[in-house]
């Protein structure tokens, strides 16, 4: 569509992006608005989850945590069910998403963004090889015990593992242990391209040196380790949920007082109480950094400090320190501190977690851009609530909501081939 | 024919070597790279504002939405004109209603009254994208589709673009935005298909003030570059290391 075309259907045709959720307030440059909204918050929130999910289980494949052997295998399949939301963001934020394969085409790599592809499909490889390894003797089984099953169900089954098995149908010893080396040298390679694949993230924002709030050398650290902590946190939950469903499940089916129901719960509380360690101590370090920056700017001053105060300490105050440091850091950091762990305590600690490390992320992304370039006025962004176009969906509550329900969906599906919840492992 | 291991081996090393030198004649290019072949290396273009010359009439502003096709009623804009009114307490007050596009005919700024005595001075500024010799947006365009051309301008590919935004968050003058109709990054290109021809562009050629005025900084016999280099001239926002290419005479310590 021409210029002419559009102008003459009028001017409410014409859509200036983010003049939809963008209000200003005293002085801004005319063409300054929230371009990066609730998707590009999305985006290092996704990627988080999972790098986190991903070093959770290789804390027990690389470095041997027996006390997380039970969640690994669940975060490390989650893993992969949140790989592909990690790009959906991104999708729905292009303004030409049909454009998007332009950055494997031809990546220009003097850009952060441009690595993405590479980084992302290189530990896309690394999350499907170790899965592959820690289900081959699985897939082989279960080629086994479907072999000449009739049904459309078993036989679709059977071929879907055929071709998991990629040929390999050596379950002896020697092979097995061969899987075990394999998985530690995978998990053993994915701690750092996790780490760099969302340390990377947080170069993206901490290189742009035109914004005075993302421009810091110590965002992409910040962001792997707060993208630890809620990956740690994302996995407690839903093994949580998942467990409950299954105690729930086991009591309705056999009574209260099964042996079944007794060990599920035992379990349950023993894998949480052991992971919440480690969440509290990335927790601990996480903190400790963001508030190294903070104090960093305030002390050094520079000529943003004037307008980046009166955001954090006046516009941003609430979502800063009350939601973000208070609800999202103290009051589950406490939570998790005190003795007598019990589930139901963890369970609203880690949700309280996941809100807290959202609400870092829109205090970066959306707090970067709550001050205008010329320092002399305001912006003020208004999540589209309702959508009323096609922008205001993928770029509003509805487009963030759909990327926040797509990994369980995915992971529901992978978890039909690939189990991740028996609480009694036998061959790992 | 047979093959031992230690053949194999020796012939793929020899196939690799003798392959390497052909093969490193040719040379990845990504379309940056090919598109900054346009443009003239016997030219550097540079602009000159003097802004104790803009009475801020929009003339340009407007000049320059009908030249390249600017929506008119959105804001955005690829130049704008800001007022500054500073005032006897050290305040200032900046605006720039719809980029300065219908002029400064109202001497409130944001519906509030200035009272007139209490003003120290007042002034206008034009801006307009600065064609940094170093610019941030084309480092961070992961596609390439932006490109800074011979003679030094900033174009966008508006055929390769995705729309990711970075460019206009890595430039420290808010100059780029989304063009509503093409959906792709859009910025002040000192009307390129103008000058190319020898023609002025639709700012200068508008201004009556001669307030705009652009040159060729690799002409010593230019005029503009002859102002540039005689005349105490400013860059606004050094400080981000763009090298920006557009120079300010009287330009204020006040000025964003």
């Amino acid at each position: 569509m021409s210029v002419e075309q559009v102008v003459a259907q009028g001017a409410e045709h014409i859509a200036v992006h983010g003049m939809d959720w963008t209000t200003k307030e005293l002085f801004t440059y005319p063409n300054e608005f929230i371009y990066w909204s609730i998707q590009i918050v999305m985006y290092p929130y996704m990627t988080g989850l999972v790098a986190g999910a991903f070093v959770l289980s290789s804390l027990y494949h690389v470095f041997g945590q027996k006390d997380l052997k039970t969640i690994a295998r669940f975060s490390l399949v989650f893993s992969l069910a949140l790989l592909p939301v990690a790009m959906m963001p991104l999708l729905l934020h292009l303004q030409q998403p049909l454009r998007n394969m332009n950055v494997m085409l031809t990546p220009h790599f003097t850009s952060a963004i441009a690595a993405f592809g590479i980084v992302f499909s290189t530990y896309a490889a690394i999350v499907l090889t170790e899965i592959w390894f820690v289900y081959r003797v699985f897939f082989v089984d279960q080629v086994n015990a479907l072999k000449g099953k009739e049904g459309t169900r078993d036989r679709f089954m059977y071929y879907l593992y055929l071709v998991l098995t990629l040929g390999a149908f050596d379950t002896g010893d020697a092979a097995v242990a061969k899987d075990k080396k394999a998985v530690t040298i995978m998990a053993g390679i994915g701690i750092p391209v996790a780490c760099f694949l969302h340390g990377y993230a947080g170069f993206i924002f901490g290189s742009v040196k035109a914004n005075a709030l993302w421009m810091s050398p110590l965002i992409p650290v910040i962001f792997i380790m707060s993208a630890i902590v809620s990956g740690i946190a994302l996995c407690m939950l839903t093994y949580i949920i998942i467990m409950e469903w299954k105690k729930w499940s086991a009591i309705i089916a056999k009574g209260k007082g099964d042996e079944t129901v007794q060990l599920i719960a035992g379990a349950e509380l023993d894998v949480i109480t052991k992971t919440s360690r480690y969440l509290l101590g990335f927790m601990v370090a996480a903190i400790t950094l963001e508030l190294l920056d903070l104090i960093f700017r305030g002390y050094t001053a520079m000529k943003s400090w004037d307008i980046l105060r009166s955001v954090m300490y006046g516009k941003d105050f609430v979502n800063i320190f009350v939601l973000q440091y208070g609800l999202g850091n103290l009051v589950p950091f406490l939570m998790l501190l005190i003795p007598g762990t019990t589930i139901r305590r963890v369970f609203f600690a880690t949700i309280l977690v996941l809100f807290g490390v959202f609400m870092m992320r829109w205090n970066v992304v959306i707090g970067g851009q709550a001050f205008s370039l010329s320092f002399a006025g305001y912006m003020h962004y208004h999540l589209p609530i309702i959508p009323h176009n096609l922008e205001t969906y993928k770029e509003g509550l509805f487009g963030a909501l759909t990327v926040i329900a797509t990994p369980f969906v995915l992971f529901w599906i992978i978890n039909k081939v690939t189990p991740s919840l028996e609480y009694k492992f036998n061959n790992e | 024919m047979s093959c031992s291991r230690r053949d194999l081996l020796k012939n793929t090393f020899k196939t690799t070597l003798a392959a390497t030198l052909p093969l490193s004649a040719f040379k990845m290019l990504s379309p940056a790279e090919v598109k900054a072949y346009t443009g003239d290396s016997s030219i550097r273009w540079v602009f000159l504002v003097d802004t104790r010359k803009c009475v801020g009439c929009g003339l340009c502003v407007k000049a320059c939405k009908n030249e390249n096709e600017i929506p008119w009623d959105p804001p955005i804009s690829r130049t704008w004109v800001e007022r500054y009114v500073l005032m006897r307490n050290g305040r200032a007050h900046i605006d720039s209603p719809m980029a300065g596009r219908d002029g400064f005919t109202d001497s409130k700024i944001r519906e509030n009254e200035i009272p007139p005595d209490q003003i120290s001075k007042g002034f206008f500024v034009p801006k307009l994208c600065n064609q940094c010799e170093k610019p941030t947006c084309v480092q961070v365009c992961p596609v390439g589709a932006t490109y800074q051309t011979q003679d030094g301008i900033v174009l966008v590919d508006r055929t390769w673009c995705i729309g990711c935004g970075y460019c206009i968050m890595a430039c420290p003058y808010g100059m780029r935005f989304f063009h509503p109709v093409y959906k792709v990054a859009e910025k002040c290109t000192f009307c390129y298909h103008r000058i190319k021809k020898g023609m002025k562009t639709a700012c200068v050629q508008n201004c009556p003030f001669g307030a705009r005025r652009i040159g060729n900084m690799k002409n010593p016999n230019d005029p503009v570059t002859k102002l540039i280099m005689n005349e105490r001239v400013a860059v606004l926002k050094d400080e981000y290391g763009t090298k920006p290419q557009v120079y300010y005479i009287g330009l204020d310590t006040n000025v964003r």
